[in-house]
């Protein structure tokens, strides 16, 4: 390191309340938006927090998604930070050409007409969870009653897994996404869901039926690849989304003067929720040369994190952008990545937002929280932004 | 305005059949991008550029008269 290199800080994980990111970061935007960061393992790499700079990352190939070579910005006892190569099939950590011939198999699957088709199963689904809370009735743990199982049922029920596996699955998930997890933990989450999805591919291989999984076995992939990938998309498709219906509904509950835009305008009204609340605060990328970067100059094996928080709440490219305008244009937001890695199933995600809300409000207009808003637990340890617990309760 | 779309770059995210239906489109087998409209007319404009804006992989390409 140089004198005239700042020293290299470590990534910033407190929040100063449940929606906005670290303060630090926005400091950072403003005063430094490519700066040393100290990686847990001892490499020091970069921090990106502008929204042009994270989109320039994300779209150069120069910096390569391989998990061979990346270094992590938040430290996880339960996982070993070695970096090593991704699992044939998880190919979230490939580069092209590997990536690209994954992703194109798939892409015929996700695509918005075939979203949009799901229509009525994700309504389906969100009036059977609702009907169950309402049933159960008040109060109730909105994370367990409604925004784990949408998500899981609709991504179960396009891979075709078996309802009754879905409890085991959930766990074994759970588990996985947890900062503080032990290794032993993560370890016995990671082999289970793996048997799980194998026992799955080799089912729908037997007897195809009309499902995501079975479509892929006409292809080429081996048992190992369609296990990889059903595990990925498995895992992709459920926490995410989950946390974004729990902490969506906790800012909307927080604004209630929203709610109402919510219910009128739900599809422009969740791409204001996915920039507000960035549920994927950041992702990696390592440089394969040297690039010069805003001035900077990073070199080839440093690793580069972008907070996707912080460029959605760029006030470059957001007025006023740490107030919730369920109003505002904010088709530019990032919460979905961009590049050739920008979410597979965004589209998906899109419609299960656009449909969960306003349903969970139509169905429940005196949804309130039912402790203060400061006691609600937050996933402040973990790779994904959510709630633990989101208690909440209604009038009969 | 011409538009160009580039297979081998798509990604098939979809942001451009949200943004302008009018103009892209998915093919059924494999979700790549397809051309409904090369030659969109002007009230189209504004719909396509952020299309070409937001398309994660640049596999949109703009030309003629802005």
């Amino acid at each position: 390191m140089t004198d005239s290199t700042p020293a290299a800080a470590p990534f910033p994980l407190d929040r100063p309340n449940p929606f906005d990111p670290s303060v630090e970061l926005g400091r950072l935007r403003q005063e430094e938006p490519v700066s040393r960061l100290a990686y847990p393992d001892g490499h020091v790499g970069w921090l990106v927090t502008s929204h042009s700079l994270i989109r320039a990352v994300l779209a150069d190939e120069r910096f390569s998604s391989k998990a061979e070579i990346k270094h992590t910005p938040v430290a996880r006892a339960s996982v070993s930070d070695e970096p090593r190569p991704a699992p044939p099939g998880f190919f979230v950590a490939n580069d092209p050409p590997e990536h690209t011939r994954y992703r194109h198999l798939l892409t015929g699957q996700f695509t918005v007409r075939r979203m949009r088709e799901l229509t009525p199963l994700i309504q389906q689904c969100t009036h059977t969870c609702l009907e169950e809370m309402a049933w159960q009735g008040p109060p109730t743990d909105l994370v367990q009653a409604f925004a784990l199982p949408l998500p899981s049922l609709v991504i179960c029920e396009l891979l075709g897994v078996p309802y009754e596996d879905r409890a085991e699955f959930q766990r074994h998930s759970a588990s996985l996404a947890r900062v503080g997890a032990s290794q032993e933990e993560t370890v016995a989450a990671y082999m289970a869901l793996t048997s799980f999805m194998r026992e799955l591919v080799l089912a729908k291989r037997a007897r195809p039926a009309d499902d995501l999984i079975s479509g892929l076995t006409g292809s080429d992939l081996t048992d190992e690849e369609l296990t990889n990938i059903g595990f990925m998309l498995l895992g992709a498709g459920h926490e995410t989304t989950a946390n974004m219906i729990a902490l969506g509904t906790f800012a909307l509950l927080s604004n209630p003067d929203q709610i109402a835009v919510m219910r009128k305008e739900p599809e422009r009204a969740v791409e204001e929720l996915l920039r507000y609340l960035s549920v994927v605060p950041f992702t990696v990328r390592t440089a394969l040369e040297d690039v010069e970067l805003a001035g900077r100059h990073i070199k080839a094996g440093e690793s580069v994190t972008v907070s996707i928080a912080a460029g959605n709440r760029d006030p470059e490219r957001f007025a006023d952008p740490d107030t919730l305008d369920l109003l505002r244009s904010s088709s530019s937001q990032i919460a979905f990545g961009h590049g050739i890695h920008q979410c597979l199933g965004q589209q998906l995600a899109r419609i299960e937002m656009q449909i969960a809300y306003p349903a969970l409000f139509d169905r429940f207009p005196s949804l309130r929280l039912d402790v203060p808003p400061e006691e609600v637990p937050l996933r402040a340890d973990m790779l994904i932004h959510g709630v633990h617990r989101l208690p909440v309760t209604w009038d009969i | 305005m011409e538009v160009t779309v580039d297979q081998v770059k798509c990604v098939g995210a979809g942001q451009c059949v949200l943004v302008a239906p009018e103009v892209f489109d998915q093919r059924e087998e494999d979700g790549l991008v397809t051309l409904l409209d090369p030659a969109p007319g002007d009230h189209l404009r504004a719909a396509v550029d952020e299309a070409a804006a937001l398309c994660p992989a640049a596999a949109i390409g703009l030309e003629g008269p802005r």
